[in-house]
């Protein structure tokens, strides 16, 4: 059987090889999928009866966790990049050393990690006040939104786990492996431009 | 962006530098919060931060500044239709305040 063709190569027609144009278009109904939220967001706010939604997301929420738990993504975005970054350097030498890559991974999995942890924290501490979904709209939809978010961290986290630990390919196809890099961190760059957007819209209005 | 032919070292550079740009974009978002402006102001400089914050990511963490047109017409078609979704409560607006409008 003849393999898939264009999962390294590009394509003459559009320039992109199939991985590639596939994540876009994932990503594509991503913004849709979050998009739908964003508007339902507004929706919310927009018709709440006055005195109805919190004047601003702090009186329910942390605003230093959720600030460090920007900078944990925002790191865990360019920790991604610089693995990418790693592996063509390697690529152009002719080299096949992973050490600096797997150090950059490793990062990348243990600031998810992190941003994990925290909000774990943050959830406990609305749990132990007895607040949930159903108390009010603007905490059913920060959980929603903020839930729906943390299980793409999960889903990054998933594949860049698997990145890390499964290397094999690096030896047998480098490009194809680097390509795989770059589509997962695309897709986590993704998580991390979502969040950039959720915490001033949650926590700071 | 294939990367078999670019420039690593500058690459790694424009990282470093967009992380320093993202870290202190966001210490402004959060200043900005504490500045307690009316709501307005307040969204508007909110989300004018988080859109360079997203941009600087997109074009440079992403590579969207250097990619190809397929991508860009695939991601122009999102962005209509992400506006098109977020009409629905602006339309939802109208609708309760339509009825004052023709009084």
């Amino acid at each position: 059987m003849d393999a898939i063709p264009y999962t390294v190569e590009e394509r003459p027609d559009t320039g992109l090889n199939n991985v590639k144009i596939g994540i876009w278009l994932f990503l594509a109904s991503e913004v849709m999928l979050f998009g739908a939220l964003f508007a339902s967001y507004i929706l919310l706010r927009v018709g709440a009866p006055p005195g109805t939604w919190p004047v601003h997301g702090h009186e329910y929420l942390d605003v230093p966790l959720a600030t460090l738990n920007t900078a944990f993504l925002i790191t865990s975005s360019v920790t991604m990049v610089m693995a990418w970054a790693a592996l063509m350097r390697q690529r152009q030498a002719g080299t096949s050393d992973l050490r600096k890559y797997r150090i950059y991974m490793a990062l990348t999995v243990a600031l998810g990690f992190g941003f994990l942890i925290i909000k774990y924290f943050e959830y406990s501490a609305k749990f132990h006040h007895h607040w949930y979904p159903s108390t009010n709209n603007f905490l059913a939809i920060y959980f929603v939104l903020t839930g729906l978010h943390g299980l793409h961290v999960i889903g990054g986290m998933a594949v860049n786990g698997y990145l890390l630990v499964n290397t094999k390919m690096w030896k047998t196809a480098p490009q194809q492996f680097a390509n795989r890099v770059e589509t997962a961190g695309l897709f986590w760059h993704f998580v991390d431009l979502v969040w950039i957007f959720l915490f001033p819209i949650l926590y700071l209005l | 962006m294939s990367g078999e032919h670019m420039d690593i070292d500058k690459h790694v550079r424009t990282y470093v530098l967009v992380f320093a740009g993202l870290m202190v974009l966001t210490l402004v978002t959060v200043a900005i919060s504490y500045l307690e402006l009316p709501l307005g102001p307040a969204v508007a400089l909110a989300l004018f931060v988080a859109i360079v914050k997203g941009s600087l990511v997109a074009c440079f963490f992403m590579h969207l500044i250097d990619e190809r047109k397929l991508v860009y017409w695939v991601l122009g078609f999102t962005v209509f239709f992400f506006f098109c979704c977020l009409l629905g409560p602006w339309l939802s607006e109208i609708n309760e305040i339509g009825p004052d409008l023709l009084n």
